[in-house]
């Protein structure tokens, strides 16, 4: 077993580092911006969060906006799992293993954000169990902190028992790990759950205080988590032996159109909520969209995201747009960057105008926050890479123990 | 928050885990021991680094955290000071009332507080924010927070300070993710500044903007340092933390009023002591007409405003 495990691990990481130059172009690519991620948030490390955009007034930004969209990409890959393993779908388990690889390093980059909007990092061990002291269950952000690490650690999990099964040759059966699937739903359905409360449990803040941010929030995950998975999956079809069934992308493309749907609605809904008999709770949505007493930086930002979400539901509910290649990709790009700016800057952001105190402070993110950002973007494309470039063989039985320890008996036949 | 897994064995085994991380971060241990009995600015941080919550250090781990705290001060400003721990007293819960008939809206209250709170000047840090809003109405989101001193009051407007309300249901309590800020039992809300990992979701939580970050090392003049502090309270803060108002806890906890209260020129703040019933403050209570901000929210602050 140890030397199997050994074995594994060795061909991972070969695995991993094998390729041809394109791999290495494009692995070097990203590594590039992961270090200039990286010195831009030593800047940050040394002179403090000053460096960003960030005030008292608008005491979060950029960082937990893309924090809060990836919660929705990592949960998405629900959405590969169930029809697989509940609906018996057997073509949806060739892309389990992309939508696994995805949740995986979408949860890094969560953890990545977090991380660097702390302004005491080195103390994060605060949060330990144990050691530390977790406000749990109080606190919302320690339930994140659980849910998010909880996971992570479960899709790694899975994604190693299914990978190690194959490489010793033979077929992981369902049954022994249908439980972890099943757990691994609910949890990718807690985690977004708890990411919205997270925000809407402040009675400070009235735009998040709404029953309605949590099904808003799992609605647009479920848009443009998908989204991300199709365009993956139509890169993958094309570049690696894994062949993913034209039904997949159909299906995938369907829970799109009509979680973008749901995910409109609730926006009307809010909308008519907050303007019918406008109070002053609507100070923040009024500001989002039209602009409060003058200043509306984010006002372009809202518009352009619904503009792009509405073409998009529009090509996407029209069946022939959809069932065309070109058109899908297009709406399903609108979906991503609309979802991208309306749950990121424009969730998060406007929480925090105007302050509880009245006063307006606008905000717009620094040079160091864009490039620590696209480090760790970059980084997760780096994660995605490695998981996919390393599952796919093991998957498709490609790289299995018995074949490379046969290889190995033979070159040592040759040396002698 | 009575805690009883915090047993002597227990401690001692968390403890010969962090000092063997110590050692490992600190570069061997022989190293780590002669550079612990120099005191210089790395062994302190080390030290700090593995210093527990301030409710659960025993007395000697609170004594040599404020030995540090002397010692950072001295070498970052060479100024001598001092670092009381002073506990709660009992039979005391603290309260504001503000007249807001009486203030202008001078700002005295608000320049005392930073010179009394060791407030970072630059960037600039203050508790107290005073609104200018205009007669007839209190909406605080038509309010001018920059409204010019020199020519306070100004005609047809009113003046509300706010700061730290000192919820008796506090939200940045609760949503704090380390528990590094606490209710004190006299009522104040108090933040461990070695144990907050800078998050902000206080901020967020915060319905008064109560809650100000450091979000840099704070700049102030060595010669404005207060030398007088208290460890929950106004003693130098590192950079990346939250801090708030802590009602002068330096100062009150000795028996003296904030520093707010003893700065203004129109006697507008009343402080003391809510459960004595002969207290001002609970005269002001019984006597006047009273409100409180939010109040809809059951926060339950524990500063009240009045007219007159």
């Amino acid at each position: 077993m140890a030397t199997t495990l050994f074995e594994f691990f060795r061909a991972c990481t070969i695995q991993a580092f094998k390729g041809d130059r394109r791999y290495y172009g494009w692995m070097s690519g990203w590594t590039l911006l992961v270090v200039l991620g990286a010195i831009a948030y030593s800047r940050q490390l040394d002179q403090g969060l000053i460096v960003t955009g960030m005030s008292d007034q608008v005491s979060w930004g950029f960082y937990i906006s893309n924090f809060t969209y990836l919660v929705g990409v990592a949960a998405a890959a629900v959405m590969l799992v169930l029809p697989a393993y509940i609906f018996h779908r057997d073509d949806f388990k060739a892309a389990l293993i992309v939508g696994k690889s995805m949740a995986v390093a979408a949860v890094v980059m969560c953890i990545s954000f977090v991380t660097v909007d702390l302004g005491r990092p080195d103390l994060v061990w605060h949060m330990l169990p144990w050691l530390g002291e977790l406000n749990f269950p109080h606190s919302m952000l320690a339930w994140d902190v659980v849910v998010l690490s909880g996971y992570m650690v479960l899709n790694l999990l899975l994604i190693f028992y299914i990978l190690f099964i194959k490489f010793q040759g033979r077929e992981p059966e369902v049954r022994k790990y249908f439980w972890a699937v099943l757990l691994s739903i609910i949890w990718a359905i807690s985690i977004h759950t708890v990411t919205a409360f997270l925000f809407s449990v402040n009675v400070s803040r009235p735009f998040w205080n709404t029953a309605v941010l949590a099904p808003r929030f799992l609605a647009s995950a479920f848009a443009s988590g998908p989204a991300f998975i199709i365009l993956v999956l139509q890169a993958i079809n094309s570049l690696t032996p894994l062949k993913v069934g034209e039904q997949v992308v159909r299906l995938l493309g369907m829970v799109v159109t009509v979680a973008l749907q749901i995910h409109l609605f609730l926006i009307f809904v809010e909308l008519t909520t907050d303007f019918y008999f406008e109070t002053e709770h609507a100070a923040s949505i009024r500001y989002l969209f039209m602009g409060l007493r003058g200043v509306g930086n984010l006002m372009i930002w809202t518009w352009a995201s619904m503009l792009m979400l509405l073409i998009a539901v529009v090509v996407l509910s029209v069946h022939k747009l959809r069932e065309d290649r070109f058109f899908m990709n297009m709406a399903l790009v609108l979906v991503m960057v609309g979802i991208w700016i309306e749950k990121g800057m424009g969730m998060v952001v406007p929480g925090f105008i105007p302050t509880p105190a009245g006063e307006i402070m606008e905000y717009s993110p620094s040079f160091t926050e864009l490039m620590v950002t696209l480090g760790i973007w970059s980084l997760g494309v780096l994660v995605f890479t490695v998981l996919i470039k390393i599952s796919i063989p093991i998957w498709l039985h490609h790289l299995e123990m018995k074949a490379l320890m046969e290889k190995s008996i033979s070159k040592g036949r040759k040396k002698s | 928050m009575k805690k009883q897994l915090w047993n002597r064995r227990t401690i001692l085994r968390r403890g010969g885990l962090l000092a063997l991380l110590g050692s490992v971060f600190g570069g061997g241990g022989t190293l780590a021991t002669q550079a612990a009995q120099e005191h210089d600015a790395t062994s302190d941080y080390f030290a700090k680094f593995f210093q527990k919550h301030y409710l659960r250090m025993t007395p000697e781990e609170l004594d040599k955290a404020m030995e540090r705290i002397v010692r950072q001060a001295k070498r970052d400003h060479g100024v001598d000071i001092k670092v009381s721990n002073d506990p709660p007293v009992e039979g005391v819960l603290f309260g504001m009332a503000i007249n807001i008939s009486r203030c202008k809206g001078v700002r005295k209250c608000v320049e005392a507080c930073m010179a009394e709170n060791n407030q970072s000047r630059d960037p600039s840090i203050q508790y107290i924010r005073v609104v200018e809003m205009d007669n007839g109405k209190l909406d605080l989101n038509n309010s001018d927070h920059y409204y010019e001193a020199e020519q306070v009051p100004r005609p047809g407007k009113f003046y509300l300070p706010m700061q730290c309300m000192q919820c008796e249901n506090p939200p940045c309590v609760k949503n704090c993710p380390t528990k590094a800020t606490w209710k004190e039992l006299d009522g104040m809300v108090v933040v461990d500044y070695d144990w907050c990992i800078g998050c902000r979701y206080c901020l967020a939580s915060c319905p008064y903007w109560g809650r100000r970050f450091n979000w840099s090392k704070p700049g102030i003049p060595s010669d404005e340092v207060n030398p007088f502090t208290h460890y929950l309270g106004n003693r130098p803060r590192p950079k990346g933390v939250a801090e708030k108002c802590t009602f002068c806890i330096q100062r009150t906890r000795k028996g003296a009023t904030t520093a707010c209260t003893a700065a203004c020129p129109t006697g507008a703040r009343i402080f003391g002591n809510l459960l004595d019933p002969h207290s001002e403050i609970r005269k002001v209570l019984e006597k006047k007409k009273v409100f409180r901000l939010k109040e809809e929210l059951g926060t339950l602050p524990k500063i009240w405003y009045f007219f007159d």
